[in-house]
């Protein structure tokens, strides 16, 4: 076996285009890893931990790229790096007009007349200088990157906040401004429900209900996650529920947010008290809140977008339509009995283990339990129920996140299916944009093979118009067996029903 | 603190990081930009505090100043004289080489070349052999050009008895110096030190200095800034195409050729050489923009770069305002569209002074002006014009007196603002000539080479360390 290394001076990639390079030199022949990467300080611990840190890239600057490739001998290891090189430096398909890009925020100003919101994604600690000049040259802020400092945070929404712009994130992976869904979102209409959430897939579980619903957002903001915490006070969460209370084009307003620290809880419910307009709140906890005349609170994501359908008051049909028959069988599997659910959206784990409390009156073992009794002891080790959100750092640390690469998931699924005490494997499939192309396909590989008295649940978040072809995508998934939901909490619901018929 | 606004128009987005989310936008048909986003570059943290913290209120006003000295320098060329009597500080022993200093064992092959061709142009040796022998005894010493206020393409080697050009910066006093261009193939500035290489330098000095000599003392003085505007509107961008300017420097001497002819086979020859040569001009262009920038030195807390210029080796800055200190960098190789049957691995590392045309705001900063020779920088007409473009986010102000057709002539990015070059991680680009990396076989390529960011790394932190408060 040999080790082999080159660095890269003068070229940079996205994160996800590199993980997705070193998952390509992985598959060439004779190569037992690889991995094309930006050479910063923390990518090389992440080198060093796995022996891949040879001493031709000590040096490498944080600017640079430095390939690695172990092989099982030089010339298979030559051949790697050549395919490296060739893959990093193919020119990008997407920009086929010879305009050269602008390479900075105030460059991109300049040539994109009238632009107004910046969608920032690079590394962490890169993001809040990008987000400093996007607001200094006046646009709105979505930051997807994570990353970043609760101080820094607090800084960049109190400057937004005082030019009037939005500071959405960081890590905001969701937002649909003006009728243009960003990041990871699914397509959805113009209508009257104003959405402001701080979780992404909590937002993206709300805007595929009311889409299958048939009505649509007239915006649906994101904030990130840290923003209902004290530190920063709900600056965002309040700026747009202030926003949506005096929006014309909105109805009722949603709003969603991880449960939020109490003096944040106190003033959203004072500012629900100042509007007329009916507000739906869902803090993803089974919560009791003060009596407010136009307040309702909802204890899933599906009956959120359900109630805000309602309250519309349009006269329309608020019944959900269906992609599949969404009716299957609970009887108990023999011999197995426990649930492991592998998620890639961390608000629907979240979901999942709320809906597991409610039905057996304690929490099942969890990388994201709050309690300590309830975590996992070893993230790769599942335990009786078990439910593991992949999105979280302990799964994505140099790997692109598990609603784009599929392949550890698979490999999850395979394990827990070997295991002959596993009777219901719970997924979730995100559909929309950033989400890969085609899940259900990669799903169906692995699932295929599963013992057929294993029981696969599965709830498919999309809309009918996200590019994946949501239809196809159930019909691919049901043809193979597995029970697919386009609502979470009935999948779950349906899902723990057997998990309880096996132990009655 | 203000409400939200979203002015509910059409979203247009300005993508920074990811690119699939800006292809998943287009795919729509909205309206998103992508950045060609780049980690910024590895700075001194404290450096970066001090430097944003004194910018608007210290250095943009030391830029300003800056620019306006460039800005208002008149460029005239005024005569001729050989080296020794006319360059302050030169001596029989001393060779002007391109570039930050350098010593005798780090030069790269081309310079060593025409070091070696230099000593036996000086009749100090007989021999290639024996001139290296000399070049590596300490007898001989090295001085970069720019250090005695001259300049020099490629190599640019100066000895003694060379003939040069003196320029005359009209509004600031300051003067300038070159040697006189040789025309392309076997030139000593690419290292060529064969009998035709310095049979050529003696014919330089025997006939077509005196010639032109006249001329110039006849005319008085030829006006190179209004040569150079009115070339950059006839497709020159004055570094890699002199087809314009050198065309109208023989339209200006012409007559003064006639005027002062002593005998009609010199002048003859003289006017043969320049029109065979389409970079004569060169050699007027780069002093022209050394003694325009030389006045705008020495501006305390000013970031503007007065000198880009590379020896082969290492490339080299200075700044307005961090006084006679170099900083330097490895130079790299060019990116370039090679001759046929040579490739990158034949070529040098950048070599020369003739960046002093970009750090002049023209050259690779005016590339959009001389769409003949695009193929250079990528082969379209649109590659030109955003590399032009470019290159005004790190220049402190536009040219007044140096205008692109093809961007409406907007001036050129004038002022190459370190601050600027750092804060956007985008480096100077220079449209510059290739050497092959062995002596003597001349020129390979040509094309575009960034200037490496070392240097203003460099350049940045020491001016942070500098700054003076009134």
């Amino acid at each position: 076996m040999i080790t082999k290394a080159i660095t890269i001076n003068g070229l940079y990639l996205d994160s996800v285009k590199m993980m997705l390079i070193s998952k390509e030199l992985r598959q060439a022949k004779g190569v037992i890893d690889a991995v094309a990467i930006m050479a910063t300080k923390e990518n090389k611990e992440i080198l060093a931990a796995s022996g891949m840190l040879v001493s031709d890239i000590t040096d490498a600057k944080e600017s640079e790229i430095v390939v690695v490739v172990k092989a099982i001998d030089n010339e298979h290891a030559d051949l790697a790096i050549g395919i490296a090189n060739e893959l990093l430096r193919a020119p990008s398909n997407k920009d086929n007009s010879s305009e050269k890009l602008p390479q900075s925020i105030d460059e991109a100003v300049i040539t994109m007349k009238g632009a107004n919101l910046c969608l920032i994604s690079v590394a962490g600690k890169y993001a809040s200088a990008e987000a400093d000049k996007a607001l200094d040259a006046g646009l709105h802020v979505m930051l997807f990157s994570d990353n970043v400092s609760i101080e820094e945070e607090l800084r960049l929404k109190r400057k937004a906040l005082e030019k009037g712009l939005l500071m959405m994130g960081p890590d905001c992976g969701t937002a649909v401004i003006n009728g243009v869904p960003l990041a990871f979102s699914n397509e959805i209409s113009k209508g009257d429900i104003g959405i402001v959430s701080a979780s992404g897939t909590g937002l993206q579980e709300v805007i595929a209900g009311l889409a299958h619903r048939g009505r649509g957002v007239s915006q649906a903001f994101g904030t990130g996650g840290r923003d209902g915490k004290k530190e920063i006070g709900g600056l965002m969460l309040c700026a747009c529920m202030k926003y949506l209370m005096d929006d014309p084009n909105t109805k009722v307003i949603v709003l969603i947010a991880k449960t939020p620290d109490k003096e944040v809880q106190d003033k959203l419910v004072e500012l629900i008290k100042q509007t007329s307009k009916w507000v739906v709140v869902n803090f993803l906890k089974d919560i009791s809140l003060p009596d407010v005349k136009n307040l309702r609170y909802c204890t899933s994501l599906d009956e959120t977008a359900q109630v805000a359908c309602e309250l519309l008051g349009d006269g329309k049909q608020v019944e959900a339509k269906m992609l599949c028959s969404e009716s299957y069988l609970i009887e108990p599997v023999n011999e197995r009995r426990y649930i492991r659910g592998l998620y890639s959206g961390g608000t629907l784990c979240y979901e999942a283990l709320q809906a597991y409390s409610r039905k057996f009156g304690r929490y099942p073992i969890s990388n994201i339990a709050s309690e300590a009794e309830y975590k996992m002891r070893d993230v790769w080790h599942s335990e009786g129920d078990c439910f593991i959100d992949m999105g979280a750092d302990d799964f994505t640390v140099g790997r692109p996140h598990p609603m784009i690469d599929y392949s550890l998931r698979l490999k999850k699924i395979a394990d827990e299916g070997a295991d002959n005490e596993v009777a219901v494997i719970m997924l979730d499939v995100v559909l929309g944009y950033g989400a890969h192309p085609d899940p259900a396909s990669e799903l169906v590989s692995v699932i295929s093979s599963l013992p057929k008295e294993l029981a696969v649940v599965c709830h498919v978040l999309g809309t009918e118009d996200d590019p994946q072809n949501m239809a196809e995508q159930v019909s691919k998934l049901t043809a193979a067996g597995v029970r697919v939901f386009t609502s979470h909490i009935k999948a779950i619901d349906h899902a723990l029903s057997i998990v309880e018929a096996g132990r009655k | 603190m203000a409400m939200l606004d979203l002015n509910s128009e059409s979203l247009k987005v300005i993508n920074v990081g990811l690119e699939a989310f800006a292809s998943d936008l287009a795919s729509k048909d909205r309206t998103v930009v992508n950045v060609d986003w780049r980690p910024p570059l590895d700075v001194n943290p404290l450096a970066v505090s001090k430097i944003s913290h004194a910018y608007e209120a210290v250095i943009a006003k030391a830029n300003a100043e800056a620019l306006k000295i460039i800005n208002q320098g008149k460029p005239v060329l005024i005569g001729m004289g050989i080296a020794l009597q006319t360059i302050p500080g030169m001596h029989e022993d001393l060779i002007l080489h391109a570039g930050p200093p350098v010593t005798w064992d780090m030069m790269c092959g081309p310079m060593r070349g025409a070091v070696i061709g230099a000593l036996m142009y000086e009749n100090r040796a007989e021999t290639p052999e024996e001139a290296e022998k000399l070049a590596a005894s300490g007898t001989i010493k090295y001085q970069p050009c720019h250090e005695l206020r001259a300049v020099g393409p490629m190599a640019g080697i100066i000895s003694a008895s060379m003939p040069v050009f003196i320029i005359k910066n009209d509004t600031y006093g300051n003067l300038s110096y070159a040697t006189q261009n040789e025309g392309l193939g076997k030139v000593l500035r690419y290292g060529a030190y064969s009998p035709e290489v310095l049979e050529r330098l003696r014919w330089m000095d025997r006939v077509l200095y005196p010639v032109l000599n006249r001329a110039i003392k006849h005319l008085g003085q030829i006006d190179l800034q209004s040569l150079i505007a009115q070339a950059l509107h006839m497709g020159d961008e004055v570094h890699n195409r002199n087809r314009a300017g050198t065309s109208l420097l023989i339209r200006q001497l012409a007559p003064a050729l006639l005027k002062t002819m002593e005998n009609i086979e010199d002048t003859t020859a003289v006017l043969d050489f320049i029109n065979g040569n389409d970079h004569f001009f060169l050699n007027l262009s780069m002093p022209a923009c050394k003694c325009v920038l030389d006045a705008a030195r020495d501006i305390p807390n000013s970031s503007i770069a007065v000198v880009m210029a590379r020896n082969g080796t290492e490339f080299g800055i200075q700044l307005s305002g961090t006084g006679k200190k170099w900083f330097t960098g490895a130079a790299l190789v060019p990116d370039a569209l090679y001759f046929p049957g040579y490739s990158k691995d034949d070529a040098n590392p950048d070599i020369g002074d003739s960046a002093i045309t970009e750090t002049g705001g023209l050259g690779g900063f005016a590339i959009a002006a001389a769409p003949a020779i695009v193929q250079f920088v990528g082969g379209n007409a649109a590659d030109a014009l955003s590399y032009t473009r470019s290159m005004y986010s790190i220049c402190f102000g536009e040219s007044q007196k140096y205008q692109i057709p093809a961007l409406d002539f907007r001036g050129t990015p004038l002022g190459i603002d370190v601050v600027k070059v750092i804060k956007n991680n985008l480096v100077p680009i220079i449209d510059t000539g290739v050497a092959h990396k062995n002596p003597g076989v001349g020129q390979v390529g040509a094309g575009v080479v960034k200037a490496p960011s070392e240097p203003f790394v460099k350049a940045f932190e020491a001016l942070a360390d500098m700054l003076q408060s009134d």
